[in-house]
């Protein structure tokens, strides 16, 4: 069963036709309906390419929050050969809404790390919806350790609705936990390279975004807040979060203009949830060539690289 | 701390202190009333207290220039210039435009930005002190404040010396997007400089410091100090009531239980900070005891200590 968005619903209400076609065709041999299958699914397709060539910030927010997209779990399938997860920061628990572990990435040996939202109901509670608490940041500044000990590269999956606002959260040190590991990702002798491929939400984000090259998928959201939560603030209401969405400039392209990634990665038309081994394929090519690109850099180049990227921002062409 | 009981006292008094406060519309007014404890105050002794009252002790907030004058010797120390940054660079518009926000906050303040620095001696000790103003649209971390943190730390590692913010934020200034979020790594990078060079920094936590200010350098100090009952946390707790479903416990995301949760080195009243902060400092410094607080004596002998109560920790 297919999730359709609600401005996906010309398009739910055109698919819907074609596989009421297909079953009557199914019953009925004598019928012959390819003519209008193709019809429709011509229609279906340059609709979607319309939705989805303009989806406004808010639009994106939502696919990018689509239960169908890929998940962290799905990249590590599909792209890590050899993983091996690791689990537990070594002071407290093991954090299911970070994975961690050893693994292959065509061949090339990486630590990864990433956010994990869920596929189901139950997987969903198992990762708690991706909302890390401060023992998952503090199993990723443990990975990170490691890495850095036998030289391999970092990357990091990023897809989360913020790091876990609980009372044990905060009692553990949520804060102190974030502030930590983007401390990690910013003296990590070796490269880390930081995709978002959902949403990534504030400081539970950048705790693991702090990369030499940050990638978005092309429908992903990274934000200071999630659009809901500022227009609470700042609207002072729940129901300005298209407003939001479009004020705060979270979209890939924005972010690409305003220098805070680095690069974008194309979704097939309809949205990476459509297309998900083709989305994850392509994600797994841009990765092999950000890491190409660092090889052979030495510990004080990639930390200078990194650090001189990060304080530029903002500097430049906004005056 | 406004929604307190009315107790007799308050319901008798109300009428007069209203009458006050129309006195200090005029500038005329003596007195103050502390939201704490709802007592009257001479404004005099609430300024010489630092902004504590003298009744129930609680910290009412205290403008950065008021805490340089308190720090440094002699009040005496030299502004560094505030950074120049993009003025809106999101074309940002909610209610009201965000440089219509940001007129008012000057305007209300009478100061430019969220944060300010100094350098200056503390008992001698060259030192670069940031203090964030959370009166200036809550404190909030833009490009500006990540400038004026990052040209703090530039100015302690040009001069050898220690860097101190006071950090005052309800978090990311949400204006500015992810130029906001963005000062979370760069202000990590200047700590992480001031770490290569052997600087000592040092983080006061005031009331209130949470979001991404706390969740980048407040919490990356080399020690921790908070003010008494200084709210600190990452999450609002608004936002994790909602997300539990129950009543927060007593003392939630207050110093004194964020110390004894083990996030902060020492919960320290203001009168005290001066010194705390000099007797830190010079220990990490490697400077040598301050002449009033030698234990050597006239001869040189070394006068014992360790008849002296221990400290209470
Ligand atoms: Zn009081």
């Amino acid at each position: 069963m297919r999730t359709y968005l609600d401005f996906e619903k010309p398009v739910a209400e055109l698919e819907d036709k074609i596989e009421e076609l297909r079953q009557l065709a199914a019953k009925d041999a004598s019928m012959t309906i390819s003519d209008e299958v193709a019809r429709l699914e011509s229609k279906a397709d340059s609709l979607l390419r319309q939705n989805y060539t303009r989806l406004t910030p808010w639009q994106k927010t939502q696919v990018a929050r689509h239960p169908n997209r890929p998940h962290c779990l799905d990249y590590i399938s599909q792209l890590v050969t050899d993983f091996t997860p690791l689990a537990g920061d070594r002071g407290f628990a093991e954090d299911k809404a970070i994975i961690g572990g050893l693994g292959r990435l065509n061949d090339r040996p990486i630590m990864l790390i990433g956010q994990e939202k869920g596929a189901d109901t139950e997987g969903r509670v198992r990762h708690n919806f991706g909302m890390a608490r401060p023992e998952g940041y503090r199993k990723a500044v443990r990975l990170m350790d490691l890495a850095e000990k036998f030289k391999l590269p970092v990357v990091t999956l990023i897809d989360t609705p913020g790091a876990y606002p609980g009372v044990g959260a905060e009692e553990r040190g949520q804060a102190e936990a974030i502030a930590r590991s983007t401390d990690r990702c910013l003296s990590l002798q070796t490269p880390l390279i930081a995709v978002i491929i959902g949403e990534g939400m504030s400081g539970g984000a950048i705790a693991l975004a702090a990369g030499n090259r940050v990638i978005m998928l092309e429908h992903a959201i990274y934000s200071v807040i999630s659009p809901e939560g500022c227009s609470s603030i700042l609207w002072r209401s729940a129901d300005k979060a298209k407003e939001a969405a479009s004020a705060m400039k979270l979209t890939a392209q924005e972010l690409l203009a305003l220098g805070v990634i680095d690069t974008i990665i194309p979704e097939p038309i309809g949205g990476a949830h459509r297309e998900p081994l083709q989305t994850i394929q392509q994600t797994g090519i841009v990765l092999e060539q950000a890491l190409a690109e660092l090889d052979g850099k030495s510990a004080s180049e990639i930390i200078t690289a990194r650090r001189e990227k990060f304080l530029a921002m903002g500097r430049q062409g906004l005056l | 701390m406004d929604n307190k009981p009315m107790n007799w006292l308050t319901r008798v008094v109300r009428p007069k202190i209203q009458a006050v406060f129309r006195m200090r519309d005029t500038g005329e007014s003596l007195w103050d009333k502390c939201p704490a404890c709802d007592q009257m105050i001479f404004q005099r002794d609430l300024i010489a207290a630092l902004n504590v009252c003298p009744n129930c002790q609680h910290h009412l907030r205290l403008d950065p220039k008021t805490r340089m004058d308190s720090l440094f010797d002699g009040a005496r120390y030299d502004w560094l210039d505030e950074p120049v940054v993009a003025a809106d660079p999101l074309k940002f518009r909610d209610q009201k435009r965000y440089p219509e926000r940001l007129r008012e906050a000057k305007r209300s303040t009478g100061r430019e930005e969220a944060m300010r620095a100094a350098s200056g001696h503390i008992d001698n000790l060259l030192c670069v002190v940031g203090v964030q103003d959370f009166s200036f649209m809550g404190g909030s971390m833009g490009m500006a404040v990540g400038e004026m943190f990052i040209a703090a730390a530039e100015k302690a590692r040009a001069l050898s010396a220690p860097l101190i913010i006071f950090a005052a934020s309800g978090g990311a200034r949400m204006q500015e997007g992810m130029l906001s979020l963005m000062q979370m790594p760069r202000t990590t990078i200047a700590i992480q400089m001031l770490r290569e060079a052997g600087l000592p920094y040092i983080v006061v936590l005031t009331d209130p410091t949470t979001g991404g200010v706390t969740a980048s350098y407040a919490m990356l100090g080399d020690v921790h100090i908070a003010e008494p009952n200084a709210l600190i946390g990452f999450a609002g707790q608004r936002v994790i009531m909602q997300t539990i479903r129950e009543k927060l416990p007593e003392g939630f995301q207050r110093a004194e239980t964020v110390r004894d949760k083990g996030m902060i080195d020492m919960v320290v009243h203001r009168k005290d900070i001066r010194q705390t902060l000099s007797r830190i400092l010079r220990m990490l410094m490697n400077k040598p005891l301050l002449p009033h607080g030698e234990r050597r004596n006239m001869n040189g002998a070394f006068t014992p200590i360790a008849l002296a109560a221990p400290p209470r920790i």
